[in-house]
């Protein structure tokens, strides 16, 4: 079976690029990235602000039961085209891995399927291993888990 | 499944691609090695070495010459090494999907 997320990453290059179809009209995949409440939900985060315009920005949080933050991001929005097109910086907080530039690229493919091009530069390929690395060391335990976060709120609401 | 970040390193430089191409089909010695390339012999030596140190070369002792060959295991694991990467993203995506999709139907 094909792969519906796809990854290319060059090496020795200081950037990638993630690519993936939905089975979802463009203003729905669009709005998953523009909604706050939506961006809470998928991203597994708390989303402490959201600016969905240009030059607006936005920021992360996620703590644990105790109430430590256990991760934060921000970044500001270049630029912000409804149904379209997002660039932003990210950067994740109390990390080294510096702020990274992601140029979203929203295609409509028919009326109910839709593509993302995610294009994302780092400040140096050495950098973007780090980042590519990272599920190796926690990643995959914590993605595990907030899925499991989530799929239960979702059934609550049922 | 801790990957040292001078394997990354190593792969980045192209002689060291071309060497570790060039081994993938048959062990060889450093001699053997160097023979392909235009760079100095010494040169070569210490792509050997840097490859050998992260593992992606191994060496074998047959009577007075020494082979190097590729290791596979650890050439495997690079190759590999994205795919945790590429699956959160994708558990990611999954997510946005279904939740998308409740959306609409709403």
């Amino acid at each position: 079976m094909e792969q519906k997320t796809k990854i290319k990453a060059e090496e020795g290059q200081q950037q990638l690029l993630i690519t993936r179809e939905f089975d979802l009209p463009i203003e729905l995949l669009f709005k998953a990235y523009s909604d706050p409440e939506i961006v809470e939900q998928w991203m597994g985060t708390k989303v402490l602000k959201l600016e969905s315009k240009n030059h607006g920005s936005y920021q992360f949080q996620t703590t644990d039961a105790k109430g430590n933050v256990v991760f934060q991001a921000n970044g500001v929005i270049h630029g912000f085209s409804p149904n379209r097109k997002i660039t932003r910086t990210f950067e994740m907080g109390n990390t080294p891995f510096g702020v990274q530039l992601e140029i979203y690229e929203f295609e409509k493919l028919s009326e109910d399927r839709s593509k993302l091009n995610m294009h994302v530069i780092y400040e140096s390929p050495e950098q973007r291993d780090q980042v590519l690395k990272l599920p190796f060391a926690e990643g995959i335990n914590m993605a595990h888990n907030r899925l499991e976060d989530v799929v239960s709120r979702l059934t609550k609401h049922e | 499944m801790n990957l040292r970040r001078d394997v990354f390193q190593a792969i980045a430089d192209p002689t060291r691609r071309a060497i570790l191409l060039l081994v993938a089909s048959q062990a060889m010695t450093a001699g053997a090695i160097a023979a392909n390339f235009d760079t100095a012999r010494p040169t070569v030596s210490k792509h050997l070495q840097i490859l050998s140190e992260c593992k992606l070369l191994s060496q074998e002792q047959n009577g007075r010459e020494i082979y190097y060959h590729i290791n596979a295991q650890k050439m495997k694991e690079l190759a590999e090494f994205i795919e945790p990467f590429r699956k959160m993203w994708d558990d990611r995506f999954n997510k946005l999907e279904t939740i998308m999709k409740k959306h609409k139907s709403k």
